[in-house]
């Protein structure tokens, strides 16, 4: 890919960008959020046109102007949300596109033979008849792997592929990749997750405001370099200094025996947090973590179990309840669950708290505006005014438009559900900022999270939750990643 | 490092500076933006309507012929209001042909049952059709919200029921108004009757602009209209930011059965009589006049005066293919064209302001 611009309403996505991809080799490419990775990819699977610039396969150059064209090409493209026909099977989702036929008929039996083929040579197990909807994470990532392989892709880009596996799937996925490697297939590899670039990268480009600033090996890389080329300043650590909960704080948030029923079972949960205080659940994906918080959100309904904030009961029953009570919950899918794409910052930022700007029976507008423009300065969110659509936001920009809708709200318990998933290191930090900023205003702070150093670094208590249970509690001090990992995967009790 | 991350008064203070400078300069460029485009579809309405003036020799732009196409628009325009909140929130309501008639029939028969006459007689008459309007339309909502039934499937049903119900309690046959005078004045009659050398402003077109205003503004400037709109937009997202979708969602079915039920008003008084088969096949003519206003079918986007630019376009059109003597068949296809091309240059438009 040669000189690639890209201009959206209000910026230039892509500056100028040149970046090639040898047989063989995974190519790392990160960049804070914004940075221009999503388009790019966009551009080379054919999901967007590039303003200008060129693109070569093999040495000759191409045309890509849409899916079917890049496919044909040999580019695979794995997306960070999966494209998998929910209520299709295993077989059916692979194949789909190119189905095998006989005369106007699919042909099922050689579907199934095809697949097999592929899963077999990389020795993957997969239940083939089941419907995506109901595989796992993992599993879907798999199907999807398979799907670009049946196409004979030689180049499959992958969006942060790792985002929600466990560290078991991860390994397997690295040696899926090693594999496919061998056979000469390359990858573009887009990830956050800098500290597993070392294990499976051969080079890394590094993006920055649309502009490729740097391509190295990743031996010659170290992580100190690749951050400080990410954000064009150097973070020397990765989280705040949490101030220590005073010894008198208050119990703000009392889960007393909560169980609910929807999506992984809880079954009584308690625990109280403190003012000032930050408790992380941690586990594997699928220990019911979030089905946790949920449940005290009132997003799923307890069947059992109390819930009081500052000492006051509260029936939670609904969302509402729970928001009339001070909870707010930042739910891990910002952009199925947290906010409405279509509307803008401003409409975002106030529907959880529409009321407050109520005069009358109309709504003020003016002061929602003023709100959501306070919100954008103190989150620094990137956006050319409170009335741009969210939609054409970056992911990190998006989570802060989510962050801003709970913080006009005054909540004092704030449940985090993966709060910096997807997003990039400089995001992340601000995040981080701001949870020790809430901390300082006595709010109380859930945080669940799959990235074990983030809820070691950035929680007063770890709670360990499997099967819909908390399983330990570690203060601070005791809580040692070998420790987490034994109870989360059922090695100690 | 703490301090590098959380953005100091001094700084906060110029973003909103810069953001509030911005906003006016965005506001000012809008209202340009704005004002070109009305003066645009303006000259171009006017140019339009003196074409076909001149094609018509002259009948079009009669005082008379206006009066009559916005009297004509009436009835869908009110219907298409109530379904623009459904079609908002991605539903869909196939019983308002229907629910006219059951509406027309139930008034008919409470009119004529009532020991009254004038104006008492109109207001629990207005009264016992917006409750059958409205009933109607939260048993359409019930199934949807409750069960999460495909509202297309719901209201099928009560499009079949409510008009069974209405040649049942009707007995297959209209049903003519005692007290017609009661009702004369909004089927027929005229504000300023034959003053200004004009025929006057009909009360009928006048309730449709007072409904049009009223849901303009429920849907513009109140809390209520946002949420539908959130809800048409992502329901989980409104759900969780603690908006009641149920009752938002429950809601917008009973106001377009309330509104088929005024619709169903204006269709009796002017025909001083309850009819079962009043409104067949109205519901498509409300959903085209809201699609070609600009609202979305996928949810999340609408506005009440797209809807009744749209009802107003498909009622020109009627009116000016029947002065131009163009046969009734040929009016149907016409009709379809300009549906599917209003829709296709409202997608073009949108990719074009994208692509800027």
């Amino acid at each position: 890919m040669r000189d690639i611009v890209k201009t959206f309403p209000g910026v230039r996505a892509l500056d100028g960008v040149t970046f090639d991809v040898s047989a063989g080799e995974v190519h790392a490419l990160v960049g804070e959020n914004g940075a221009g990775k999503s388009t790019l990819m966009k551009i080379l699977a054919g999901a967007q046109p590039a303003d200008s610039g060129e693109i070569t396969v093999d040495g000759a150059v191409v045309a890509i102007d849409g899916p079917r064209s890049a496919e044909r090409l040999g580019i695979g493209m794995i997306y960070q949300e999966f494209n998998l026909v929910p209520d299709l099977g295993v077989i059916e989702n692979i194949v789909l596109g190119v189905e095998p036929r006989r005369g106007v008929f699919l042909d099922g039996a050689a579907a199934a033979n095809e697949a097999a083929k592929v899963l077999g040579e990389l020795g993957i197990v997969l239940p083939l008849d089941r419907k995506a909807r109901r595989l796992s994470v993992a599993e879907q990532q798999l199907t999807e792997i398979a799907k670009c392989l049946v196409r004979k892709a030689r180049l499959i880009v992958m969006d942060e592929p790792t985002a929600a596996l466990t560290d078991r799937e991860i390994a397997a996925l690295f040696a899926l990749i090693a594999k496919l490697k061998a056979q000469n297939v390359a990858f573009v590899y887009i990830s956050h997750r800098l500290e597993e670039l070392p294990r499976i990268a051969d080079r890394v480009t590094v993006l920055r405001d649309g502009k490729a600033v740097e391509t190295r090996p990743m031996a010659q890389m170290p992580p100190d370099d690749l951050i400080r080329l990410m954000v064009g300043r150097a973070l020397e650590n990765h989280f705040p200094e949490l101030p220590a909960v005073a010894a008198d704080a208050p119990v703000v948030l009392d889960v007393r025996g909560v169980s609910s029923a929807s999506g992984v079972r809880v079954n009584d949960v308690a625990f109280r947090v403190h003012a000032g205080e930050i408790v992380g659940l941690a586990g594997l994906v699928g220990a019911g973590r979030t089905e946790i918080v949920r449940a005290i959100a009132g997003a799923d309904v307890p069947t059992k179990g109390e819930i009081a904030v500052d000492g006051k009961r509260v029936v939670v029953r609904s969302p509402r309840n729970a928001i009339a009570a001070g909870i707010a919950l930042i739910t891990e899918d910002r952009k199925a669950q947290g906010l409405v794409l279509g509307m803008t910052v401003r409409e975002n930022t106030t529907l959880a708290h529409l009321a407050q700007f109520e005069r009358g029976m109309f709504i003020d507008k003016p002061a929602e505006t003023a709100a959501a423009n306070a919100e954008i300065a103190e989150l620094r969110i990137r956006t050319p005014s409170a009335e741009q659509i969210v939609r054409n936001l970056s992911g990190g920009n998006q989570q802060k438009v989510v962050l801003a809708k709970w913080l006009i709200g005054h909540a004092r318990v704030f449940l985090f559900d993966e709060p910096t998933r997807g997003i990039d290191v400089g995001a992340k930090a601000e995040i981080y900022a701001l949870m020790v900023e809430l901390l300082k205003h006595g709010a109380a702070i859930v945080m669940v999270s799959s990235e074990l150093p983030e809820v070691l670094g950035m929680s007063h208590r770890v709670l360990v939750v499997r099967g819909g249970e908390i399983r330990a509690e570690f203060a601070r001090a005791d809580a040692t990643p070998d420790k987490v990992i034994a109870v989360a995967t059922g090695v100690a009790a | 490092m703490a301090d590098a991350k959380v953005p100091q008064a001094a700084e906060k203070a110029q973003v909103k500076a810069e953001l509030t400078a911005r906003a006016d300069d965005v506001a000012a460029k809008n209202r340009r933006a704005a004002t070109i485009r009305t003066t645009g579809i303006a000259v171009g309405f006017v140019v339009l309507l003196y074409v076909v003036n001149v094609l018509a020799h002259g009948n079009f732009l009669e005082p008379g012929n206006i009066t009559n196409v916005l009297r004509q628009i009436t009835v869908n325009a009110i219907m298409a209001v109530g379904q623009t909140f459904v079609i908002i929130t991605a539903g869909i309501d196939l019983s308002v042909g229907s629910l006219i008639a059951l509406a027309g029939v139930v008034m008919a028969q409470i009119s004529n049952a009532l020991p009254f006459g004038g104006a008492g007689n109109f207001v629990v008459t207005l009264l016992a059709g917006l409750a059958v309007g409205c009933a109607a339309g939260y048993i359409n909502a019930l199934p949807v919200v409750r069960l999460g039934l495909p509202p297309f499937i719901t209201t099928l049903a009560m499009m079949q029921v409510a008009r069974g119900l209405a040649f049942i309690l009707a007995h297959g046959q209209p049903i003519p108004l005692r007290n017609g005078a009661a009702f004369n004045w909004l089927g027929t009659g005229y504000l300023f009757p034959g003053q200004f050398g004009f025929p006057g402003i009909p009360f009928a077109v006048l309730v449709m602009a007072v409904v049009a205003i009223v849901f303009s503004v429920l849907l513009g400037r109140t809390a209520y209209g946002r949420y539908v709109l959130a809800l048409g937009g992502n329901e989980e997202a409104a759900r969780l930011a603690g908006v009641d979708t149920v009752r938002v969602k429950t809601l917008v079915y009973v106001i377009s059965g309330g509104c088929a039920a005024v619709a169903g008003l204006l269709l009796m008084s002017r025909f001083a009589s309850g009819a079962p088969q009043n409104g067949t096949g109205y519901e498509l003519q409300a959903i085209a006049a809201v699609v070609v206003g600009g609202t979305s079918l996928m949810g999340g986007r609408g506005t009440i005066v797209g809807t009744f630019f749209g009802a107003l376009l498909i009622g020109v059109l009627y009116n000016v293919m029947n002065l131009l003597h163009v046969e009734s068949y040929t009016q149907l296809i016409v009709l379809g064209v300009v549906i599917l091309l209003a829709v296709v240059l409202d997608e073009l438009r949108k990719r074009y302001l994208a692509a800027r």
